[in-house]
């Protein structure tokens, strides 16, 4: 796959990158993680749908000879 | 790779806001993964593929479609607000509907970053942007997020909503 960098100039970035705006306390920081990993594992508590577990055996196994 | 698939669907709920078009979409994108599974190198990370090929697809079919899913019924907050409140799931919906309301860009990298845990490096690849960037965006994602929520502090995270965030500025470099 291309590798689409931003062709825009930019000013070389810190190492932080995004560290030059003003921060969440990391409190607030860890609780925005927690409500986000929250939401995948509630997802993940989900299971998976019939139909994608089917396809992704398929996914898993290409078939040699198969048309693309 | 079985694996794959809770990432694949939070990523598209966050995309579409509602579960079964996002399970429209993971499909849509498995089978085209399917098709082009020549173009993935062995070895490298196939979720980050595979999210690639549904972020794509979405961007190309899906995204201008986004009002009316936005109109629907099924909204993912709305399923959340249904269900009884253990687990916290009237937080969760509050969440979720603050999410929906994050610029797009914003959305994404808080997504990917902190609900399915790829690296700067895996996203910016992902995104087709510089790891500065999508750094930036997952600072203002928290930041507005704060906002839409009215956080002063971490026990405020919920349905009450009077009070201001509290900003610190990081120094570290």
């Amino acid at each position: 796959m291309s590798n689409r960098k931003s062709e825009r100039p930019k000013p070389p970035e810190p190492e932080g990158g995004g560290d030059m705006e003003p921060q969440l306390s990391p409190e607030i920081q860890a609780k925005i993680g927690q409500q986000l990993r929250k939401f995948y594992d509630s997802v993940v508590s989900e299971g998976v749908p019939d139909r994608l577990a089917q396809l992704l055996k398929r996914l898993d196994k290409p078939k040699d000879g198969e048309p693309n | 790779m079985l694996a794959a698939i809770p990432g694949l669907r939070a990523f598209a709920i966050s995309l579409c806001g509602n579960a079964d078009r996002a399970d429209d979409l993971v499909q849509e994108a498995l089978i085209r993964a399917l098709a082009n599974i020549d173009s993935f190198e062995p070895g490298t990370n196939m979720s980050a593929w595979l999210i690639t090929i549904l972020r794509n697809l979405y961007r190309s079919a899906y995204r201008k479609r986004r009002r009316e899913v936005e109109d629907a019924t099924g909204s993912y907050a709305d399923r959340l607000r249904s269900l009884p409140d253990q687990e916290g799931h009237v937080e969760m919906a509050e969440f979720q509907t603050a999410l929906a309301r994050l610029p797009h860009d914003q959305r994404e990298a808080l997504i990917l970053i902190g609900a399915l845990g790829f690296s700067h490096e895996e996203v910016a690849n992902i995104c087709g942007c510089a790891i500065g960037t999508i750094k930036s965006r997952v600072n203002r994602a928290r930041r507005h997020l704060v906002d839409l929520l009215a956080i002063e502090s971490p026990d405020d995270f919920g349905p009450d909503r009077t009070m201001r965030a509290i900003l610190t500025r990081s120094d570290r470099i």
